[in-house]
């Protein structure tokens, strides 16, 4: 436990740990002090000076060095000729602190005159009018009118693209650094500058291509004002018009918490996703998302989405009802079958596709097939249910094998580098390439493509005896099946035979390729049966177009979009996407999180899990499921490591710090606020019970293996190709060791 | 960058700092060496421990003369046991506007400051030292290259030097040309290649500085005074100056006088009026109007205050500061409107634009400034000027803002009348003098209409 420091502000006695800023701590009693460049996710500056407040403190007598007392015994507190930041004090024992005097008053007055004078005050052309913290203060603390000549202000450009994601109005920037901190602290893209001074200071980017960096989306959430705004949401709705829903990004696995802005289009006929924002949840993302969770939504009102189940008929796809529809697939499904999953769809979806092939004796595999072969391992061994990223620090050592964290997981790549570079713990890397986080690395290990399980095994076993805790981040990149089960088998031992495993902070955390393999995984584990290499009935729920299937006379493609591989099929049903609908992921790290109805329905399209329902009853199966939330409570009965959770459970939300979005008016709107629920953790397989080392077996790589491409964050696929702001920065050639 | 003036300006018997006006050429080693050159740095090297030299220091009273005066023994003494590497750099940066001692001393006697230089690293056991000249000082930088490379060759810098095991090396760095990187942090930031801004204290360079480690920084002038101080000892120099002053300052003297230059005095001796005869007097013998005392930064002195002695109290009781010792002397024909907004144009220009109020209120001070001069202003316009003034007074995040803010205050404090006198003159946008000077600046056009606004230079977004 840190060290407790007392103080006052404003006549209310504060107790805080040391080394909390004077701007926190007031925070921590609810009183809001202005801030512009302070935010609680960068190092301060204290150049904006909107928190400028009265600081006191205890007179000492320097020849006893006690504090001087007045009469009754009270200390005789001194206080500055000058205001000081509170952004950058630390709180100090028996500090008294006056937010409400009239100097702090005029002088948070002062500071926003002189910023308005310089800015458009296009508020009602403004993105961020609204939710835009510059107005917030202004109207708590801002004068009424401004005594400068409107004739003598200064203009600067607009519209400056810093990119192709971002621009840059250098006219509402208020010079506050925090883009450019976010870039240099946060992400390491250190891609943003002040050029120039005085007057003339503006931002500018120094990268080619410009302004290069997968983060760079959370920079117009920070911006104080309307000067950075993306690409995507510029100029699309007015904050007010937007509805707020808590969801989930499904494109990796750190499962990040986002809110879906929504709103009624007229033109379009329906609801649509104007934007896609961070929602604060500390133990996942913080406030952060990559570009990709935030750019790609696109493919949600993507023109080839599925409104009708399809039939061949003559050799077209055509139409038809979803009557005529589960008919045909009833019967289908009749013959022998086998049944692919892919691994976005909701665990709702998956447990009843499981309980299905079951009962009609179908073969069943998940998509991609590979971390089929270590996500057992994975979850036996896996970070505690209570681990935090936050408490990883020195002493600690995080070792990344065979995975490009920042490419395969954006978000884990910030929360990792700041255990490391802000924190002290100690990095290994081990791949065959040099990816970014070997920037970070205390030791580096290499060895020939593929041979990643090789490498693990020539390891002593104890080599990692001696850390506090040990974090093992794997990748599957370039492994066929059985080396990534050895790989990761090996791994797991270092952690059992060094007594890591069952620790909070300590575990395996894989690299899946999206945000349901573990879920997918735990819902489809006892049903599994592998496919032939030509079945009757092919069923594809949600398969991306480039797994490999085995050949069959019949093919039903379950999917939202009109993919290539639903082209070739002879019936397609149409499903509802993520933001249709509700129901729950298992992250990487084994949190189950809820995401919940964003836009209506489209057309005739289902969710899954319906679909699913429906086949079955013409088996006679008994389902009589609603909603996802009767699935889940099934889903609790019968997967025994989900037996503690529940939607009540996982919807919990608590107060977090930094507070952030609600009526806090530092930040601007809302929609960090968390309203649909911090998720939890089932408990790794090591927390209950003592687990025995793998018998590993390393076989020699395969090229099945060598052959598959690293999982790049922008990777070609079919929902980035429908994101026409991201179409560009899809990357069509594979990475080469 | 042409000479500094009057170097042989002779003020006393035998000069601390300024010793060419006493010994030709003694900016060559040789010369140096026949008039005590060095003998300190043997000294300390042979007889003194490295806290001796701080003790001597610190006796001798030695006040910083970059402008804030802070005892240079005491801030030597800050920096913490056990933490290496640790650096000195000396502040040469000499951009405060009339200010160009720094200059004479690395022009005419540059072995002085490296002997200074030299004794500080021993002092604080650094190895490396990095002496940050302003851009300008290209020539005055080669000068200081040869005589350092002289002292290499002679053993006084470099490896194991003078065989006392001690290793030591002094880089010269040249600024970019920033008004803001005499600023102690910003000079250290712009060192490690960053942005020329000042940076948060604490940490005190001391503690973190350069490369975030222990660092003395000092004015060249300051580090000049060293080496007679440890050869002939702290009493030795205490004979000069005063109690709270000890020691000589070279005073920069320049405007309106017929033999502008620096002089050095011993501190607390001489007033305002005696400094201005000693240059000669006034051009044309005119009556002084006011006083800089520490060029742009310091507020204005009327005539009033021409008794008030020369050092730092006096100044400051007579309510200006010493700071740097520039002593910008102004006549009756000097306009008070002009030179005000001269200098406030040269903050605007200078800001670093890191903190809102001097980002902000040098630009709002020269606009009015801008409209007071063309002939657009009003008397409401005077005290918007001090409304800005001190909007920002007491509220940036370092001292530039807070000079800006001297010669608007002071000015309008001291001479009102002056400027209702010249906006009543100028109602209604009437031509006068300073058209030529403003229509090449932008402020106003043919017409002498102001021009209204101000655009931002259109700077790629990708550089
Ligand atoms: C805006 C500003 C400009 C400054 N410019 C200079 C300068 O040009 N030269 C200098 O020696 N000190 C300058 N200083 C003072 C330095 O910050 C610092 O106090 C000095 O280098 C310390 O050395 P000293 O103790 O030897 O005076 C400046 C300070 C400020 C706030
Ligand atoms: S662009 Fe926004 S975040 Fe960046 S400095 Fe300007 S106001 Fe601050
Ligand atoms: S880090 Fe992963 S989960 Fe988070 S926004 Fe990016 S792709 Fe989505
Ligand atoms: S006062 Fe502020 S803007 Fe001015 S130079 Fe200092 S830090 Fe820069
Ligand atoms: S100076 Fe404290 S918030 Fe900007």
């Amino acid at each position: 436990m840190a060290e407790l420091v007392n103080l006052t502000i404003d006549g209310i006695s504060v107790r805080v740990p040391k080394g909390t800023l004077v701007v926190d701590a007031a925070k921590s009693v609810g009183i809001d002090i202005p801030v512009f460049c302070y935010h609680p996710k960068l190092k301060p500056v204290g150049m904006c000076r909107m928190c400028l407040v009265d600081i006191g403190t205890p007179k000492i007598d320097p020849a006893t060095r006690q504090v001087v007392r007045d009469e009754k015994g009270q200390p005789v507190i001194v206080f500055g000729p000058k205001l000081t930041t509170a952004c950058t004090t630390p709180v100090s024992e028996g500090m008294v602190v006056r937010t409400a005097t009239e100097q702090v008053r005029a002088a948070r007055e002062d500071v926003l005159e002189f910023l308005l004078a310089s800015h458009p005050l296009d508020c009602p052309i403004c993105d961020k009018g609204g939710e835009c913290p510059l107005q917030n203060l202004t109207m708590a603390h801002g004068p009424t009118v401004s005594r400068f000549d409107y004739d003598l202000k200064f203009h600067n450009d607009k519209h400056v693209p810093l990119g192709d994601l971002i621009f840059l109005d250098r006219e509402r920037c208020i010079q506050c650094g925090r883009c450019v901190r976010f870039q240099s602290e946060i992400a390491d893209d250190p891609v943003l500058q002040f050029h120039d001074r005085g007057r003339g200071m503006e931002i500018v980017t120094f990268s080619d291509p410009p302004f290069d960096s997968y983060f760079g989306g959370n920079t117009t959430d920070i911006c104080p004002v309307g000067a950075l705004t993306t690409a995507d949401f510029r100029f699309k709705a007015r904050p007010w018009e937007l509805k707020t829903t808590p969801s989930l990004c499904t494109h990796c696995a750190v499962g990040c918490n986002l809110a879906l802005n929504t709103r009624l289009e007229t033109k379009t006929g329906g609801y649509e996703i104007k934007r896609v924002m961070p929602r604060q949840n500390e133990q996942v993302n913080e406030i952060w998302i990559c570009d990709k969770g935030r750019y790609v939504h696109h493919f949600t009102r993507a023109e080839d989405r599925l409104h009708y189940p399809l039939i061949r008929q003559d050799g077209k796809l055509v139409e038809t009802t979803w009557e005529q529809a589960l008919r045909i697939a009833a019967d289908r499904l009749e013959r022998p079958s086998a049944i692919l999953v892919g691994d976005r769809i909701a665990n709702e979806d998956a447990f009843l596709i499981a309980q299905f092939a079951k009962a009609i004796g179908a073969a069943l595999e998940q998509r991609p097939a590979l971390p089929a072969h270590y996500a057992d391992v994975a979850r036996a061994v896996g970070i505690g249910s209570d681990a935090d990223f936050k408490q990883l620090g020195a002493g600690d050592v995080i070792l990344v094998v065979n995975g490009d964290v920042e490419e395969e997981a954006p978000v884990w790549f910030l929360r990792l580098r700041q255990a490391v570079v802000d924190r002290g713990a100690k990095l290994i890397v081990a791949h065959h390439r040099s990816t970014k986080m070997h920037r970070y690395a205390a030791a580096i290990h290499r060895y020939e493509v593929g041979q990643a399980a090789k490498w693990a095994a020539s390891q002593r076993a104890d080599w990692l005896q001696g850390a506090r805790n040990v974090l093992i981040v794997f990748g599957d990149e370039h492994l066929d099946g059985s080396s990534a089960r050895a790989l990761a088998q090996t791994l797991a031992n270092w952690l059992i035979l060094g007594g890591f495993a069952g620790k909070p902070n300590s575990g395996l955390l894989p690299l899946y390729p999206h945000a349901n393999t573990q879920g997918v995984f735990d819902m489809l584990e006892h049903a599994t049966r592998p496919a032939n290499e030509t079945t009757d009935t092919l069923w594809l729920v949600g398969v991306g177009a480039d797994e490999p299937a085995p050949r069959a006379n019949f093919i039903i493609v379950q999917d939202i979009l009109l993919t290539e591989r639903a082209k070739r099929a002879d019936l397609v049903l149409p499903a509802l996407s993520f933001a249709e609908r509700e129901g729950t992921f298992t992250s990487g790290d084994r949190r189950v999180q809820r995401f919940y109805r964003a836009l209506p329905p489209l057309g005739e399209a289902k969710p899954d899990w319906w679909i699913v329902q429906e086949i079955a009853r013409r088996f006679e199966l008994p389902w009589r499921y609603e909603a996802p939330a009767q699935i889940f409570a099934a889903i609790a009965q019968q997967v025994p490591r989900y037996a503690e959770l529940s939607y009540e459970r996982i919807s919990r939300v608590e107060p977090q710090w930094p507070p952030m979005g609600r009526e806090d008016l530092y930040y601007g709107g809302t929609v960090y606020d968390n309203t649909g629920g911090l998720g939890a953790r089932y408990a790794a397989d090591a927390e209950r019970s003592a687990l025995s080392p793998y018998d590993v077996h390393v076989p020699e790589p395969t090229l099945a293996g060598l052959e598959r491409t690293p999982r790049l964050l922008y990777r070609d696929g079919e929902l980035i190709r429908r994101s026409a702001v991201l179409r560009a920065h899809i990357v069509a050639e594979p990475l080469t060791a | 960058m042409g000479g500094y003036y009057g170097s042989k300006n002779k003020t006393m018997e035998q000069h601390v700092l300024l010793r060419d006006v006493d010994v030709p050429n003694i900016r060559e080693i040789d010369v140096y060496l026949a008039h005590d050159g060095y003998a300190a740095w043997r000294k300390a090297l042979t007889t003194m421990k490295p806290d001796d030299v701080i003790a001597v220091v610190k006796d001798s009273g030695l006040r910083g003369r970059g402008g804030a005066g802070f005892p240079t023994g005491v801030k030597w003494g800050f920096i913490p046991k056990d933490v290496f590497p640790r650096y000195v750099v000396v502040n040469g940066d000499e951009s405060e506007a009339g200010t160009f001692k720094d200059h004479q001393i690395i022009d005419g006697n540059p072995h002085q400051l490296i002997e200074g230089i030299l004794l500080t690293c021993y002092a604080v056991q650094a190895n490396v030292a990095y002496v940050y000249l302003r851009g300008e000082f290209y020539e005055p930088a080669k000068t200081l290259q040869r005589a350092i490379d002289e002292a290499y060759a002679r053993g006084f810098v470099g490896k194991n030097v003078l065989g006392s095991g001690f290793d030591v090396d002094i880089h010269i760095h040249l600024g970019a040309g920033a008004y803001i990187c005499g600023e102690e942090t910003a000079l250290l930031s712009s060192l490690e290649g960053q942005l020329g801004q000042p940076r948060l204290r604490p940490p005190f360079p001391a503690v973190q500085g350069l490369y975030a480690k222990p660092t003395v920084i000092n004015n060249v002038e300051t580090l000049a005074n060293v080496p007679p101080i440890v050869l002939h000892g702290a009493q030795w120099y205490r004979q000069f100056g005063t109690e709270k002053s000890p020691g000589t300052k070279i005073f920069c003297v320049s405007g309106r006088v017929k033999r502008p230059g620096n002089y050095e005095l011993p501190l607390g001796k001489y007033t305002i009026r005696e400094l201005i005869e000693m240059a000669g007097g006034t051009i044309d013998n005119r009556p002084v109007k006011g006083v800089l005392p520490a060029g742009s930064s310091a507020p204005i002195l009327p005539a009033s205050a021409l008794d008030t002695k020369l050092d730092y109290e006096s100044l400051q009781a007579a309510g200006s500061i010493l700071g740097s010792a520039s002593f910008v002397i102004l006549d009756d024909t000097v306009n008070i409107v002009w030179a005000a907004r001269k200098m406030v144009r040269f903050f605007k220009h200078e800001s670093c634009g890191k903190c809102t109020p001097c980002r902000e209120g040098t630009y709002w001070g020269l606009r009015l400034y801008d409209k007071i001069l063309s002939g657009h202003g009003t008397r409401e316009d005077i005290d918007m000027i001090a409304e800005v003034a001190s909007q920002m007074s007491g509220k940036c995040f370092c001292l530039l803002g807070e000079f800006a803010t001297s010669p608007m205050l002071s000015t309008i404090k001291h001479f009102r009348e002056e400027y209702e006198a010249f906006i009543a003159a100028h109602q209604g946008g009437r031509r006068n003098g300073y058209d030529d000077e403003l229509i090449r600046e932008g402020v106003i056009d043919e017409a002498g209409n102001l021009i209204v606004g101000h655009v931002g230079q259109k700077t790629a977004h990708h550089l």
